[in-house]
């Protein structure tokens, strides 16, 4: 579904990834992880195009990222994000938010819109909170709205960025189950999260990063079990010292 | 001082054998006014936020002609704009055009006016949208672009909405000038209400002058003041609910 192959990227003269080179393959959950500024949430950017790379290609359903012939906007609509800032339009209601590019990309009526977009925000346990504004809402509600907003679009795999690192604490649980079960539903994922116990619960791979690079690229158990990286073993250590 | 003869109904007299009264001047002046102002604001409106908009896109050319257009029009005094318009453009022309807009093109005064002013503010209203687009966070931008937006759809559905929200209380100011600043165009000899202020107060001179020019204060102030009001409608009616703005209240 989504393979990642020899990624570099440069800010000027500065390094941000390093030949990174993955796989996510239909159906698998990967959580990427790792410290601070090691380069995962611009990795996962690169995915949707969102940020450029200098070297390498990733290929989304058979389609090159890198190839400036592929229409973009079309490949984006069928890959689903949520932001760690939730980032729904603060002017449209909750509704609209999850009609808008509906109708505006894929065409659909605004009946057909509202129809699946009422749909997933009961799914998501909010359909009381339709016509309230983003800023109506709390933060785990506005980050479930936006996952049902990408949800919406019918996206073939879906792509977190940090999805519970902006929440207060007791939201973040209300976040990840829908993250589960989404998982449990065979939805392809790619996820930057520190949440242990979500990687623990439905990842299929976890990829840790430091500096740019991809260090461990391997099954939950085996990364749980025993990292091999020095690097790893400290990222592990300090995250789950609590 | 102190032997100053007040007389409010003097803008009821007859101006001099014209068979026309003083406050029939005003009244055509306040009209050139609202004119020019109007179509310059819409001027300005529409080319500022075209202009802002492109000065903030990712391809060079456009911004890089967008920050020209911005710095020659707001580095160059308003009035030597206007007279760069109506004494020098036509000159400039071909003679075929030069001749007309000299010779026949209709209204000439109230059309340099009203485009010289409207691309003069058009440059600050750029500024204003600029700003107004700056202040949103790229995580906005990405999350239009992540949902199959293209650019102009995410400019169009998703960072200008908030945008020109985000500027209400800066356009205001500049909707406001646009009618204070029309009065340049005096100079050109357009006879909006301050050319009248001034030919009723000099050449025809009524010996009251101060009832004169405290009467078109009094306009100027309520057609500001008129604009400031339905800007403030405007803000009140846009208000997007629980959106959290950063200092004040």
């Amino acid at each position: 579904m989504i393979s990642i192959k020899n990624v570099s990227k440069w800010y000027g003269n500065f390094q941000v990834l390093t030949d990174c080179t993955t796989e996510v393959k239909k159906g698998e959950v990967v959580v990427v992880c790792g410290p601070s500024g090691s380069g995962k949430s611009t990795l996962i950017k690169t995915v949707n195009a969102l940020e450029p790379f200098q070297k390498g290609d990733i290929i989304v359903d058979g389609i090159s990222i890198a190839d400036p012939k592929t229409n973009l906007p079309k490949l984006r609509s069928r890959v689903g994000m949520v932001f760690q800032h939730f980032e729904l339009f603060p002017h449209l209601t909750i509704t609209d938010n999850l009609a808008i590019a509906q109708q505006k990309v894929l065409g659909r009526t605004r009946e057909e819109a509202l129809d699946k977009g009422l749909k997933l925000l009961d799914r998501v346990g909010l359909k009381a909170h339709a016509a309230k504004f983003p800023g109506q809402l709390s933060g785990g509600q506005q980050q479930r709205v936006a996952i049902a907003r990408a949800l919406a679009m019918d996206p073939i795999v879906m792509l977190f960025d940090e999805p519970t690192s902006a929440l207060d604490p007791e939201m973040v649980n209300e976040v990840l189950d829908v993250m589960v079960q989404l998982a449990q539903e065979g939805m392809t994922m790619m996820c930057v999260t520190h949440e242990m116990g979500f990687a623990r619960k439905v990842a299929s791979r976890v990829i840790f990063m430091d500096k740019g690079k991809i260090e461990e690229d391997c099954s939950k158990e085996e990364f749980f079990g025993q990292p091999r990286g020095e690097r790893a073993q400290q990222f592990l250590s300090k995250i789950l010292q609590h | 001082m102190g032997q100053y003869q007040w007389n409010w109904a003097v803008i009821f007299e007859e101006v001099y054998g014209t068979g026309e009264y003083y406050y029939q001047w005003l009244i055509t002046g306040l009209g050139w006014t609202v004119a020019t102002a109007l179509c310059a604001w819409v001027l300005a409106l529409a080319l500022g936020s075209l202009i802002g908009t492109l000065r903030t896109v990712p391809n060079k050319w456009l911004s890089g002609l967008a920050t020209a257009y911005v710095e020659l029009f707001r580095n160059i005094p308003l009035i030597v704009q206007l007279f760069l318009w109506f004494f020098v453009l036509p000159e400039l022309l071909p003679k075929a055009a030069g001749n007309w807009m000299k010779q026949d093109m209709p209204m000439p005064e109230f059309i340099t006016a009203a485009i010289g002013l409207g691309l003069f503010t058009s440059a600050r209203v750029a500024e204003q949208v600029r700003t107004g687009i700056m202040t949103l966070s790229t995580g906005q931008k990405n999350a239009g672009l992540a949902m199959g937006f293209t650019l102009p759809q995410t400019y169009r559905y998703v960072l200008l909405p908030m945008a020109f929200r985000i500027i209400i209380p800066p356009l205001t100011s500049e909707f406001m000038n646009v009618f204070k600043n029309s009065a340049v165009a005096l100079a050109i000899g357009l006879t909006e209400l301050t050319f009248q202020m001034r030919q009723i107060t000099g050449e025809y001179a009524p010996a009251n002058p101060i009832e004169v020019m405290t009467i078109v204060s009094v306009i100027y102030l309520i057609l500001a003041f008129s604009v400031n009001r339905l800007m403030a409608l405007i803000e009140r009616r846009t208000q997007v609910p629980g959106y959290i703005s950063g200092g004040g209240k």
